[in-house]
């Protein structure tokens, strides 16, 4: 079963996913460009496998290619939900 | 070779020729091997045979890879195996034709079977592997398409394509420790190759046409863990015909 999806539940599953690809929690926000945390297109993909086996949410690639910060991602994702 | 523990290997195509030889020699080497077939299953159940004989663990997963639709086959062989950590897409089908006489239905079954089928397996591998941060995806190409062969555009264009294919996808996905090369045969001694005439295996340098079980010994060691640092290449088993 999906989880449900929230915003805080879905900044929750980012937050804790993004220190595997090497990104420093502590500059971890909403407003923080994935070219900053130096989140590459391949680390967006698995996070975006991340989120679909999470809330059965699935992101294409065109989808990941507009995402520029953590809060696009937490909000893209919250609006495929509703 | 070593290769991770419990490993589930999936070699489509496996009932018979290349396909068998390469799932017994990953057997050999301890993986537990997912025997792919479409339509023969007498030879895929053969090869489970020979695989249980010798001391190693298989099984048989009957499947159309060309109808693109690789997750309930991946799911059957991750219940019943484990999950897969290394995938060889072998399976191919041949329609040989001038260009000039090709049909579309020939174009389209051997690009389907030889190449999109590859494409749609390897994308559903690779999300488990990369996870893992360990895989290893090996294709089976061939000689013809990096050569001209005349009567085979469409295998040329597919086969053509999987090499291109496989350098791009290893690119993508090298830093997750996952490997994608291809293994490119020459004339080797299979159903598909029985009536190959004597001149042509004069053109051959090594003046002999090859075994399956030099195509598998390639894909044994690209499966490996000793070949951690290899990936984006073709290893081309012809005899030194692409030399």
């Amino acid at each position: 079963m999906a989880a449900t999806v929230t915003p805080e539940a879905v900044e929750k599953t980012v937050v804790e996913a993004l220190p595997q690809f090497g990104v420093d929690e502590s500059q971890i926000s909403r407003d923080a460009t994935f070219e900053e945390l130096d989140v590459d297109s391949l680390d967006l993909a698995e996070l975006s496998q991340i989120i679909e086996d999470e809330y059965g949410v699935q992101l294409k690639g065109d989808d990941v290619g507009k995402i520029k910060t953590v809060g696009d991602a937490i909000d893209l994702v919250v609006s495929r939900a509703g | 070779m070593s290769r991770p523990d419990n490993a589930t290997a999936l070699v489509t195509g496996a009932s018979k020729g290349i396909g068998a030889a390469i799932a017994k020699a990953l057997a050999a080497d301890g993986w537990n091997v997912a025997v792919n077939y479409r339509s023969d299953e007498d030879g895929a159940k053969a090869t489970v045979k020979a695989i249980e004989e010798a001391g190693g663990t298989a099984k048989a997963f009957q499947s159309d890879v060309s109808n693109g639709a690789p997750d309930e086959l991946f799911k059957q062989v991750e219940d019943e195996l484990g999950p897969v950590i290394a995938l060889v897409n072998n399976a191919g089908v041949n329609a040989d034709g001038l260009a000039i006489q090709m049909d579309d239905e020939a174009w389209d079954r051997v690009i389907a079977t030889n190449l999109t089928a590859a494409f749609r397996l390897t994308r559903r591998a690779m999300r488990p592997m990369i996870k893992a941060r360990h895989g290893r995806i090996v294709n089976i190409a061939s000689v013809v398409g990096p050569r001209a062969n005349a009567g085979q555009s469409n295998y040329a264009a597919a086969k053509a394509g999987l090499i291109g294919m496989t350098k791009t996808v290893a690119a993508e996905v090298a830093r997750r420790g996952v490997t994608v090369n291809a293994v490119a045969p020459g004339f080797i001694e299979t159903d598909m190759t029985k009536d190959i005439p004597e001149a042509v295996i004069d053109a051959i340098p090594a003046r002999r046409v090859g075994a399956p079980d030099d195509v598998a010994a390639a894909v044994r060691f690209l499966a490996s863990d000793d070949a951690g640092y290899v990936t984006g290449t073709t290893l081309f088993v012809d005899g030194g015909m692409s030399a």
